[in-house]
């Protein structure tokens, strides 16, 4: 196999980039990793906004676009919650992705006075994550029923819901009644032989391996 | 459409035959000024000759739901415009999925039509839930929420099938009573 990070003419640039990141981190307690050509730094919570505000306003990365906020749920975890910050300079063009750990207790400051486009984008977090964001100006449900309850994007929340709709023709209205399913959901076995996917991707971010292989 | 023949309810192919039939109404026409016909039928002729269907466009089926009206297989032609307002239409099409969030404002709209009023549920979504069946936030099949008249399965249905679908629902208006008898 070939060295496939010898193809990528962006790959100084990159590195560069991330020299520059490592700089601005210095003293921050965070953790800057390549992995697969994509920067991912790992931020403790207290440090997120000084972070996050160093990148916006430093002319030397002027990662001055928040494109968008997510989380990741991982239930074995202590720290069960990974919020997401994708950012984007453009004068340099380059992304970051920035991640902190988080419990659902967790107070998350909110950087909807550092990106405008924070707002609605952790609003959706608050809404499948149930993730509170301290300091949001409106946080509203963005996405889901009016009246909805829990959290659909954590792992624990069922599939189906717990309510469903239907028109009734004698109260003239529509009503809510508990999920009741003529034939259940089929569970998958993602380990059989029929139905596992393996990974297909070759492992780009150890470069000792891709040299070896393309030695042999 | 068509040409039916009357003793025998069975349709006439273009051609001699049916040009004997269309000719003696023309005649029929000139001659005295008038033509006779049951009240229902000409009923059923006219509202299944325009029907206009409401755009409920929620998902990709609606972009099928545009081909359809597009100047290739163009909807004008049997009549059917799009209409804005609920007020305005017979038909409403449901096209993509149904939300537990849209459901009541889709019953309003639906509520708002003036009768006669009909329903086509178009795709796998509107028709029974599809993809998102299991869905926590997805009505499972709009059937639940309005009646439905004709069903067009797919996903999504390509415009043929859409317009099929209509002239479908055409059929089944015009063999209804018009005039209820009690």
């Amino acid at each position: 196999m070939p060295n496939l990070s010898a193809y990528i003419p962006e790959a100084d640039a990159l590195s560069s980039f991330a020299g520059r990141l490592q700089i601005l981190l210095n003293g921050n307690d965070c953790e800057l990793v390549n992995e697969r050509h994509e920067l991912v730094i790992r931020v403790p919570l207290d440090n997120l906004r000084d972070v996050l505000t160093k990148f916006r306003d430093d002319s030397t990365v002027a990662l001055n676009q928040l494109t968008d906020v997510t989380a990741v749920d991982y239930p074995e975890r202590p720290k069960r919650y990974d919020v997401v910050y994708q950012m984007l300079s453009v004068n340099f063009n380059q992304r970051v992705r920035v991640i902190t750990s988080v419990n659902e207790s967790d107070l998350i400051p909110s950087v909807v006075d550092l990106f405008a486009s924070a707002n609605w984008a952790e609003r959706e977090v608050w809404d499948m994550f149930g993730l509170f964001f301290a300091g949001h100006p409106d946080l509203r449900r963005l996405l889901t029923d009016y009246g909805f309850e829990g959290h659909p994007l954590r792992k624990d929340f069922p599939l189906t819901g717990y309510v469903e709709v239907r028109y009734d023709d004698t109260e003239r209205r529509v009503l809510y009644e508990p999920v009741q399913l003529t034939q259940e959901f089929r569970d998958f076995d993602f380990l059989s032989p029929w139905e596992g996917v393996q990974a297909s991707m070759p492992d780009l971010t150890d470069e000792d391996s891709s040299d070896q292989a393309e030695a042999n | 459409m068509g040409v039916i023949d009357p003793r025998t309810a069975a349709p006439i192919p273009p051609g001699a035959e049916q040009d004997k039939i269309l000719n003696a109404v023309t005649d029929e026409i000139t001659n005295r000024g008038f033509v006779i016909a049951k009240a229902d039928k000409l009923f059923n002729w006219a509202r299944s000759g325009s029907l206009w269907p409401m755009t409920f466009g929620l998902a990709c089926c609606a972009v099928e739901m545009m081909h359809s009206a597009a100047s290739r297989y163009d909807m004008d032609r049997y009549g059917m415009l799009f209409r804005p307002s609920p007020r305005q239409s017979d038909v409403m099409i449901v096209a993509g999925t149904l939300t537990n969030k849209m459901a009541p404002a889709l019953r309003r709209v639906y509520d708002q039509m003036p009768e006669p009023r009909w329903v086509l549920s178009m795709g796998s979504c509107a028709n029974g839930g599809g993809y998102y069946h299991y869905s926590y936030a997805v009505v499972r099949g709009c059937d639940r929420i309005v009646p439905v008249d004709v069903y067009v399965p797919g996903c999504p249905p390509t415009a043929e099938a859409l317009i099929y679908g209509l002239l479908q629902l055409q059929k089944k208006i015009k063999r209804t009573a018009t005039i209820a008898r009690t």
